[in-house]
């Protein structure tokens, strides 16, 4: 079992946590694992990403171009920021709710959302659109993207665990006073309705 | 025996624990931090750990607890070893009883420091043995046979992961051994104090303990010649995961040698490794220390093997490594075609620097300083610092003319005065860099009579580095509460004769109170006082009531707050996961259409 997945999105998204739990369920099956994180600067409003390497020792901790699995995309421009790292036939996990730069509010930049997630539809062998802001709203905080995620990716089989295997991870991983909250943010990603695979029918 | 998923900064931390570390000491750098702290939360009830003001005054609370024979860590960046060079290049001629370790983390790329300097260079020049671990799992072993190698010869040791090294997480094996060393005392002598006959004795026996340290280097595990072949690569840090991947991508026949202990070098198993090669590539971040190390060995031996790598253009002279630059370097080396990059066209992206938080308080001290500014028409320069508030430089407010290095802020600016008092200047900086080394600065501008002005921008906390405790926020690293150091009272003690608090987030006292500064002729500061958002859960958020938003954009354009943006009929929004409530926009708006809603 190998697995290389990018985590890619905008610092205070969550993206260090997420590849943790990544990380540490696939160590809980006995399989290595380690990640790479950006921490620092570029944490403040920023491009992030992070890296997990599942079932291999001998490599570096940062994932080659063209060498993901699965692309975690916490957001749109992000996504399509690292999108040569995702292999052909790799696949694609986005979240359609772009977060604006203050750039583009300047006017200084342009953010072209519907050629971004075209883009990423036409190009990927599999692309999974998800409305994350939506997805938050209904669990009622804006700060449990990365779970709704993870609920998502292990509904999609997009992981070599299951559903049971994250979950004890997060319970393991989480203070007890955000764990409802996780749950139920990882339910509302299990349970997601599909509203159009490699399509923009939710956008 | 367990195995856990740890940060190589994690591993290193517990690594040092079962070393017996005794005293750590360190000041906040990325990527070095969260060595100090997860000491802090593991630590034993005899570890003492201490976030010290800066990092000389951290080198030297642990070279004294290391006269003791106690063992010490300090932990730093690589920029703050420049801080702390000076007690360093002395303390390497006295030496030490206790085993001590200076951790210097070096950050290739750079992710997020000033330069690609590389502490290796510093290694050889202080004469210290210089550890460079490969991965975390290396990290948390090896961290203990520098504590060893640091008793045996009595000398401080270099322990420099890098970046990649730092913040990766991998599984690693754990266990619960601690090491034993005698108690420690002081043992008053005359070789702990530094005169010129006896360093001249002890450069002698320095370098006498380099030949023996790069000896025993040449038989150490953690240095180790793998495979077979005329080409041979030699590789250190995070460059050899790499080598070994591309390696198994590419089949390429190639002895590797792996090193992880560069200074003292170790000759005699590279003298092996280049006598039974042809051709040698050199994969390494930042500069060429090994690369020249072999250049050396090759032409004190008169070996004909060809050495490859920065110096010759196989690698990268700066920047970070990853598996593209490597695969570069290798295909290189065997000169063949690299795979043909495949430049796809995406369609535009936009930019995301980094930037100041939504609600920071820091937004709010910069534009009450434009806005005093621009209401006298005074030109002005402004010196920036290290720290959150060097964002201050991204447009709209385009607050930072000058940073160089930590409390360079306040100084440069009386050297611009003193060249160029056309305009008035201002300089920035946080209440850690005040502590760290603001204060001489300070002294120096009120004694030469220098006419600047400065803005200490207080949020109580270490921001940028993951909020840190400092001698202002009355806590320290040990969880116990310490009275406040008062930066008011030290800038009235400097004999500072305009020093103003204001609340930067109440915009209309803060522009007055900048003014009257700027007006003051001669040293004047204001103190802007307003914590970090991560400090505290905000009570209040801000929300467009959009029928009156008039669609002027002077929001957006004047502050440039992450959480406002525009709606499709050009009217503001304000992002209420982001927002925090902290008013600037409600205090910008002409139209008043921004109000606070209750959460």
């Amino acid at each position: 079992m190998k697995l290389n997945c990018l985590l890619a999105g905008v610092g205070g998204q969550g993206t260090v946590l997420a590849s943790r739990v990544l990380a540490q369920t696939a160590m809980s099956r006995n399989f290595p694992a380690c990640t790479a994180e950006t921490i620092g600067m570029a944490q403040r409003g920023g491009c992030v990403v992070s890296q997990v390497r599942i079932g291999t020792t001998d490599c570096g901790p940062t994932i080659p171009l063209h060498q993901a699995d699965l692309l975690l995309g916490f957001e749109p421009a992000e996504a399509l920021r690292n999108f040569s790292y995702l292999k052909e036939g790799g696949i694609a996990l986005i979240n359609i709710s772009p977060i604006l730069p203050v750039t583009a509010s300047l006017g200084g930049c342009e953010y072209n959302i519907n050629a971004i997630l075209e883009y990423i539809r036409q190009k990927a062998a599999s692309a999974i659109f998800i409305n994350g802001n939506d997805l938050c709203r209904q669990a009622g905080s804006a700060k449990v993207l990365n779970v709704i995620m993870l609920g998502v990716a292990a509904r999609e089989n997009l992981l070599p665990f299951t559903k049971a295997d994250l979950l004890q991870t997060l319970v393991q991983n989480l203070p007890e006073k955000f764990l409802e909250l996780n749950r139920r943010a990882f339910e509302i990603g299990y349970t997601y309705k599909e509203q159009g695979r490699g399509g923009l029918h939710d956008a | 025996m367990a195995q856990k998923l740890l940060m190589g900064n994690e591993a290193i931390a517990l690594g040092a624990i079962r070393a017996g570390v005794d005293i750590v000491t360190g000041y906040p750098g990325t990527p070095s931090s969260e060595v100090l702290e997860t000491i802090a939360k593991y630590r034993n009830e005899n570890t003492y750990v201490e976030w010290s003001v800066n990092e000389k005054v951290a080198l030297e609370v642990a070279a004294g607890a290391a006269y003791t024979g106690a063992r010490t860590l300090v932990t730093m960046k690589q920029v703050g070893l420049n801080v702390a060079s000076d007690p360093l290049m002395s303390l390497a001629y006295i030496g030490i009883k206790g085993g001590m370790v200076v951790l210097v983390a070096d950050d290739p790329g750079p992710v997020s420091s000033q330069t690609e300097q590389d502490t290796r260079h510093f290694a050889q020049f202080a004469h210290l043995p210089v550890f460079d671990p490969s991965s975390p799992q290396e990290a948390y072993l090896l961290i203990g046979e520098a504590f060893a190698l640091s008793e045996k010869y009595h000398t401080p040791v270099i322990f420099r992961p890098t970046t990649q090294i730092c913040h990766a997480c991998a599984s690693i094996d754990i266990d619960d051994f601690i090491t034993k060393h005698p108690p420690a005392a002081f043992v008053k002598d005359p070789k702990w104090v530094i005169f010129p006959r006896l360093s001249y004795q002890n450069h002698i026996k320095i370098c006498q303990n380099e030949q023996r340290i790069s000896e025993e280097f040449s038989t150490a595990a953690c240095n180790q010649i793998t495979g077979h072949g005329n080409r041979g690569i030699v590789s250190s840090g995070v460059s050899v995961a790499y080598t070994r991947e591309v390696l198994s991508d590419t089949d390429d026949e190639a002895a590797l040698l792996k090193l992880a202990t560069v200074h003292p070098f170790p000759e005699k198993l590279a003298l092996a490794f280049l006598k039974e090669r042809t051709e040698v590539l050199v994969l390494e971040e930042l500069d060429p220390v090994i690369e020249e190390a072999l250049l050396k060995l090759c032409g004190k031996h008169q070996l004909p093997v060809k050495i490859y790598g920065k110096l010759t253009g196989h690698a990268n002279i700066a920047g970070s490594n990853n598996y593209e630059t490597i695969r570069a370097s290798i295909d290189k080396f065997y000169a063949r075609e690299g795979s043909p990059s495949t430049a796809v066209s995406l369609p535009p992206l936009p930019v995301r620097p980094p930037v100041l938080c939504a609600g920071c308080p820091h937004r709010a001290s910069f534009y009450s300083v434009k806005r005093a500014l621009q209401q006298q028409k005074q030109a002005a320069v402004f010196s920036g610092d290290i720290g959150c508030y060097t964002l201050g430089n991204a447009s709209p407010l385009d607050m930072v003319d000058t940073c160089l290095c930590m409390g360079a802020g306040i100084t440069m600016a009386q050297g611009l005065q003193r060249a160029d008092n056309s305009v008035k200047h201002i300089a920035f900086i946080g209440d850690s860099t005040f502590f760290h080394s603001g204060i001489t600065g300070i002294i120096n501008a009120v004694y030469n009579q220098t006419d600047i002005t400065v803005i200490i921008v207080d949020n109580s906390t270490t921001a940028m580095t993951g909020h840190q405790p400092h001698p202002g926020t009355g806590r320290t690293m040990m969880g116990s509460l310490t009275e406040k150091v008062s930066i008011e009272k030290v800038l009235a003690g400097c004999n500072v004769k305009y020093i103003k608090k204001a609340n930067p987030l109440h915009l209309q006292t803060a522009i007055a109170t900048v003014s009257e500064a700027v007006a003051f002729h001669g040293v004047s500061v204001v103190l802007f006082e307003a914590p970090c958002i991560a400090l505290f859960k905000p009570k209040l958020k801000r929300e467009v009531q959009t029928d009156r938003c008039t669609g002027c954009r002077r929001c957006v354009k004047e502050i440039g707050c992450p959480a406002i943006s525009l709606d499709e009929t050009g009217k503001a929004r304000i992002d209420t996961a982001l927002c925090y409530g902290c008013s600037l926009c409600t205090q910008v708006c002409p139209a008043k259409a921004i109000g606070g809603i209750s959460l």
